[in-house]
């Protein structure tokens, strides 16, 4: 695939992007199965392996299952693994998503949010990567195919970081940032293998002379205590994601953190919300601001580790907040980031009213009047301190 | 309006494909010159020839350019998982024996991701009717190659072509235990609607090895110079009836693709042999 860039910008859209930045990286391994809407990654991923700007060993299975197998077994076996896959793909990969996480190998996977079935959808909603938010992965939220194509790039780093060694999922936004062209600034070759550096796995599979066995049976003795220290590095893991993203900015200039804030500082009222439909209510933010009313926006980056001590604390003085959520954690209290944020804000002094909303599943479009309509709500609440409905379902 | 059974088989009458449709659900969304539609047809007039009452058929299928059939026909339809059309279709067929189960599936689909529902589906013999869509390509997703694309094409993931033997789909389910195996062409139509009929009439896991053309991907990747092409070469030149088989020499067969049935016996049917396990226990007590 030939990229026309100009001046270090080029037109890609998220697919492109992640393939692209997969190249400049150059993984050992890429066993992958097509699923839409991530097919491109692979696609394009596969032209660069077959006109030899990589040295990847690209498998081709027969499953997803099978996808995330080859994954864990090329991981143990102390190589740079990457994949892609969206929706039901990572539904079929759910059991194996455990077993890396559990041995603690540092693999890479785009997940390009997909509906999850039935009825079949192949548009964007977040069903996928919230239906494996247990699953010991970081995942890591991307807005724009900028922030896709950083994010991917850091990821490597946060999973091969001596205090991590976990599995990280890049997720952004099936077709809407998937298939959209977006205007980018792409880092050169140098500057990504610079930045990722070479792996040299801790232990591995083929390292003969100090022999090793992978997720052998573990009984009541000591199962419990894999899984603490499991528990502790993916929490230890958060400062890993602003460690990486500092040296990330240094070198490169561009700022992440564990969420954004836009507008937040002096905000009454805000919609907190994943990846591209941000944007969307960056423009309904920037509406209502004109008209004096102080709305603002805060989209995680980091949804696992869960950082709740800091979104908490951005949160703290707000009046009235709404997480809006495009997967609903069926018959829950609330969707998921409703959940955890209303969780992460018990022990808040002066709690401020959190509202749950879901939008946009399957892909129905999420419009600017969409997000006004719940800031206007917002206003309501803040204004009256009563909430009328906690958990609803908008855009329908 | 419906056509008099006894007039089925003349091709003349024009068959009313309404009565199997849901209009509301077309057009498909198969490219021009893909062999799905010749496909569909050929098993609706099958199904009519059978006689059975549409409520009592269920049609059932996986993910992929063949899994859209359910969609578009009036039984009871099912469209399910990547691969798992055959486990589906053993639980809907174990809870309710007496609906006609017929599986809708694509070579990727029944071979690859859901290889291992295939052989164990034909192990039963449970009285399934699987259709398989053998275009040797995932059109879906973009033309990737398949359990059936031939050594040496080239697909999207095998520019320098296909180093992996192929599967032959009705040696594996013969192999595997099926009770019924055939192989049709989109292109010898009427030929395939008597396969698929008769398939739909036998007791036991009953595979019908359906080779049609992905103009789209396969053909365009592979220099195909059009949809007939394709047919001509793929479907027509390279595949031979396994009635005139004999009567070849074994030079003309090299190469080729069987069509026809293939091998039918009678073999015991898992539900029936469940039920009569049910009933001696019962009668025991």
């Amino acid at each position: 695939m030939a990229i026309t860039m100009t001046k270090g910008q080029a037109g890609l859209t998220g697919n492109s992007a992640i393939a692209y930045a997969m190249k400049q990286i150059n993984p050992d391994v890429c066993p992958a199965y097509p699923i839409t809407p991530s097919t491109a990654v692979i696609e394009e991923f596969a032209s660069y392996v077959a006109d030899g700007a990589v040295t990847t060993e690209l498998i081709t299975v027969e499953s997803e299952h099978s996808a995330m197998s080859a994954c864990i077994g090329a991981a143990a076996a102390g190589a740079r693994v990457m994949t892609a896959t969206s929706s039901q793909g990572l539904a079929l990969m759910w059991e194996m998503l455990y077993i890396a996480s559990g041995m603690r190998l540092p693999i890479i996977l785009t997940d390009v949010n997909r509906a999850l079935s039935a009825p079949i959808n192949i548009h964007c909603d977040h069903s996928d990567s919230m239906g494996a938010r247990d699953s010991g992965w970081i995942q890591l939220y991307s807005e724009t195919v900028q922030e896709a194509y950083d994010n991917l790039i850091q990821a490597v780093r946060i999973a091969e970081d001596e205090t991590v060694q976990l599995p990280v999922m890049v997720c952004l936004d099936g077709f809407i940032t998937s298939h959209a062209i977006e205007n980018i600034t792409l880092l050169s070759d140098e500057e990504v293998q610079g930045f990722v550096g070479e792996y040299n796995a801790k232990t591995t599979l083929l390292d003969i002379d100090h022999p090793v066995t992978m997720g052998a049976m573990s009984l009541p003795e000591n199962y419990i205590d894999f899984k603490f220290q499991q528990s502790e590095a993916i929490a230890r893991s958060k400062d890993t994601v602003l460690k990486v993203a500092e040296d990330f900015e240094k070198r490169f200039g561009r700022k992440y953190g564990l969420f954004e804030g836009y507008r937040l500082e002096d905000a009454e009222i805000a919609i907190v919300i994943l990846n591209s439909a941000a944007g969307t209510t960056k423009v309904a933010v920037d509406e209502l601001r004109k008209k004096g009313l102080k709305a603002g926006l805060l989209r995680p980056r980091l949804f696992r580790p869960f950082p709740f001590k800091e979104l908490a604390e951005a949160l703290k003085d707000k009046k009235a907040i709404a997480v809006l959520d495009r997967a609903d954690s069926m018959n829950g209290f609330g969707g998921p980031v409703f959940n955890e944020l209303r969780s992460a804000l018990y022990d808040v002094p002066k709690r401020p009213k959190v509202v749950s909303r879901i939008y946009g599943l399957g892909g129905r479009d999420y419009k600017v009047k969409d997000a006004i309509a719940v800031f206007e709500e917002l206003k309501t609440i803040a204004e009256t301190g009563m909430v009328d409905t906690l958990q609803k379902y908008i855009t329908i | 309006m419906s056509v008099p059974a006894e007039k089925k088989e003349k091709v003349s009458v024009p068959f009313d494909y309404n009565k199997y449709l849901r209009p509301n659900k077309l057009p498909h969304i198969w490219c021009p010159g893909c062999g799905h539609g010749i496909v569909l047809k050929a098993m609706l007039r099958a199904i009519d020839k059978t006689g059975f009452d549409k409520n009592d058929i269920c049609v059932i299928s996986g993910i992929g350019c063949s899994s859209r059939t359910p969609g578009y026909v009036d039984f009871n339809t099912l469209h399910t998982l990547h691969g798992r059309a055959l486990s589906f279709a053993t639980g809907v067929k174990f809870a309710n024996p007496k609906l006609k189960v017929i599986v809708v599936t694509g070579d990727g689909d029944a071979l690859a991701i859901g290889g291992n529902h295939f052989i164990h589906t034909c192990r039963r013999n449970i009285d399934l009717t699987v259709l398989v869509f053998t275009n040797a390509t995932y059109g879906m997703t973009g033309g990737q190659y398949s359990p059936t694309t031939p050594m040496g094409s080239q697909a999207t993931t095998s520019r320098y072509g296909s180093i992996e033997p192929p599967f032959d789909a009705c040696e594996m389910a013969k192999a595997s235990g099926a009770s019924f195996v055939a192989r049709g062409t989109a292109y010898h139509t009427l030929e395939l609607e008597k396969t698929i009929h008769e398939a739909i009439m036998h007791k036991g896991t009953s595979v019908v090895d359906i080779i049609d053309a992905c103009p789209t991907y396969y053909g365009r990747a592979n220099k195909f110079k059009s949809a007939t092409h394709m047919m001509e070469v793929i479907e027509k030149e390279n595949t031979v009836n396994v009635k005139q088989a004999d009567k070849l020499p074994p030079e003309k067969l090299e190469g080729k693709f069987l069509r026809g049935v293939l091998h039918k016996i009678e073999k015991p049917e898992y539900c029936e042999q469940y039920e009569s396990i049910v009933m001696e226990k019962a009668k025991a007590k």
